[in-house]
């Protein structure tokens, strides 16, 4: 059943799969243009592209039209297998994370009992296809790139996980579409007129997850596995063509499904946080979407104006930051929140 | 191979489980193959890349019987971490392109003894455990709540042990890397 339309099984499952396509380019490619080409020209005063259509609108497609167009080059010495497959593992993580994420009260492609913990198992998969690249390549560059970000991967995996912890125990499950509604549903010191979105409560484990997620992401001021001026682009140096594009779309793909998550976590997801709508309401599979497409937005927004603004990170102070004040201060938060959660 | 699957398939007792005995005949053959595949390929990166193959296809055959956050567990633990771990030290020590080196040691056909031993005793075990179970056709993932309800009340004293035991790992995994 959406939006009062009843569907058999098959066309649900035609109809979630063309979905998912969507859920991943739509927000991939408003990223790049809204923050990669347009946000970062006003910060830097120039006007960005703007030959391809209305304001530089279309030049996302003549981009990819040009990586299509170009040879898929495999070095003579690479391991042409692992080489080619890389790219796969990358974007087909991207694919895996979204599934999870719930877009309304119907609006959802899996419907998982432990959704943040298949959330966070699956995005760890992408550190396969990155060391897979690096060393695939046979180059050096690419090589350490690989390591530096595997690296950092399982560095700040851990924050990130532990991060997550504080919001589950406050909303007591797993299930995403269940976060949505206990946030919506939620009241502080009962005055439930905004209900009790996480970011209120939990804000120190929100810091510590979009730093996390800034350097699973790679993104400035976490970029040292891409640091172009020492490592060429690391891992994607020996890339082209439709390879290079691929692993171009996984990285602001996995930035759009990492600000869905953190929406669904922090923002109250799909729902207006409000006691007073109805959360079942057929509305919402309507405007469930947009009202996440708007908070990905914001969070977007954060994430590439960080990217943006701050230089980067020496290898050993990005090792530090992890170890040393995230993970301990994420370790003291789920402590607080679950005396917290006890006590009230 | 198709034998064992139709045969599979006729065993099941209700209509539902028949993909699910087809699919865990393909994972399982899958997972044979990807396991042979370890121990006989010339690279050790590749080795490395077909077990992740073997731990994907454990977590799936967890799905089909229904248990989601075990499934979860393997690949977070298995494919996040532990082979990560692996592929990062393949490739910070040594990673040759090209196989050429020799990678069978000599006592190799005592690893195949241990194996075949292990494999006995772990089948005999199984069958002689949970032989005569089935699965329910109305299988539903379990809840996670279940899970952790079952490992703090009636598991409590197994997960506090295995608890010191990791600890007590990770002291000495930091007393042998420290050496100062």
């Amino acid at each position: 059943m959406i939006l009062g339309v009843d569907l058999s099984y098959w066309q649900v499952s035609v109809l979630r799969s063309l979905g998912i396509l969507v859920a991943v380019l739509l927000p991939a490619g408003t990223f790049v243009y809204v923050f990669l080409f347009k946000m970062v020209s006003f910060m830097q005063s120039r006007l960005g592209p703007m030959e391809a259509g209305p304001f530089g609108s279309m030049q996302l497609l003549a981009e990819v039209g040009k990586f299509l167009q170009k040879e898929d080059i495999v070095p003579e010495r690479a391991d042409r297998r692992l080489f080619k497959l890389a790219p796969y593992f990358v974007v087909g993580t991207v694919l895996l994370v979204y599934l999870a994420v719930p877009f309304g009260p119907d609006m959802y492609f899996a419907n998982l009992k432990g959704g943040v913990f298949y959330i966070l198992a699956v995005s760890s998969i992408s550190s396969l296809g990155v060391l897979m690249a690096g060393w695939s390549s046979a180059n050096k560059y690419a090589l350490i790139g690989g390591l530096r970000a595997a690296g950092q991967l399982i560095a700040y995996e851990l924050p990130l996980v532990l991060a997550v912890v504080g919001v589950i125990i406050q909303a007591g499950t797993m299930n995403l579409s269940e976060i949505v509604s206990a946030q919506a549903g939620g009241s502080i010191f009962g005055f439930d007129g905004i209900g009790n979105p996480y970011l209120l409560t939990q804000f120190i484990a929100f810091g510590i997850f979009m730093i996390a997620v800034q350097a699973e992401l790679g993104q400035t001021p976490f970029d040292m596995p891409i640091a172009e001026s020492e490592l060429v682009t690391g891992y994607i140096t020996e890339y082209s063509g439709l390879r290079f594009l691929l692993f171009f779309i996984g990285e602001f793909a996995s930035a759009g499904a990492f600000a869905a998550v953190a929406a669904t976590l922090f923002l109250g997801g799909w729902a207006v946080p409000a006691a007073w709508a109805d959360l079942n309401s057929n509305w919402f599979n309507l405007f469930g979407p947009l009202i996440m497409l708007v908070k990905m937005m914001i969070l977007g927004g954060l994430i590439f104006f960080v990217r943006f603004t701050f230089p980067r990170f020496r290898e050993d102070q990005l090792q530090k930051l992890a170890w040393t004040v995230l993970i301990p201060i994420s370790l003291v938060n789920i402590l607080a929140t679950t005396i917290l959660k006890v006590a009230f | 191979m198709i034998g064992s699957l139709l045969a599979a398939a006729q065993n099941a007792d209700a209509p539902t489980l028949v993909a699910q005995n087809i699919s865990f005949g393909i994972i399982a053959a899958v997972m044979i193959y990807s396991a042979i595949r370890v121990v006989t390929t010339a690279n050790v990166v590749h080795a490395a890349f077909f077990l992740v193959v073997v731990l994907a296809g454990a977590s799936a055959q967890f799905i089909l019987l229904g248990a989601e956050f075990i499934a979860i567990t393997q690949v977070l633990v298995y494919i996040g971490a532990i082979v990560v771990l692996f592929l990062f030290g393949i490739m910070l020590t040594k990673a040759p392109m090209s196989g050429e080196e020799k990678l069978s040691r000599d006592n190799w056909p005592l690893g195949v003894l241990t194996s075949v031993v292990m494999l006995g005793l772990l089948g005999y075990s199984l069958v002689d455990g949970f032989g005569g179970d089935r699965i329910p056709a109305d299988l539903a993932p379990t809840d996670t709540r279940v899970v952790s309800d079952a490992i703090f009340s009636q598991y409590l004293i197994p997960f506090e042990v295995i608890s010191v035991l990791l600890l007590a790992a990770l002291i000495g995994a930091i007393v042998i890397a420290r050496r100062d």
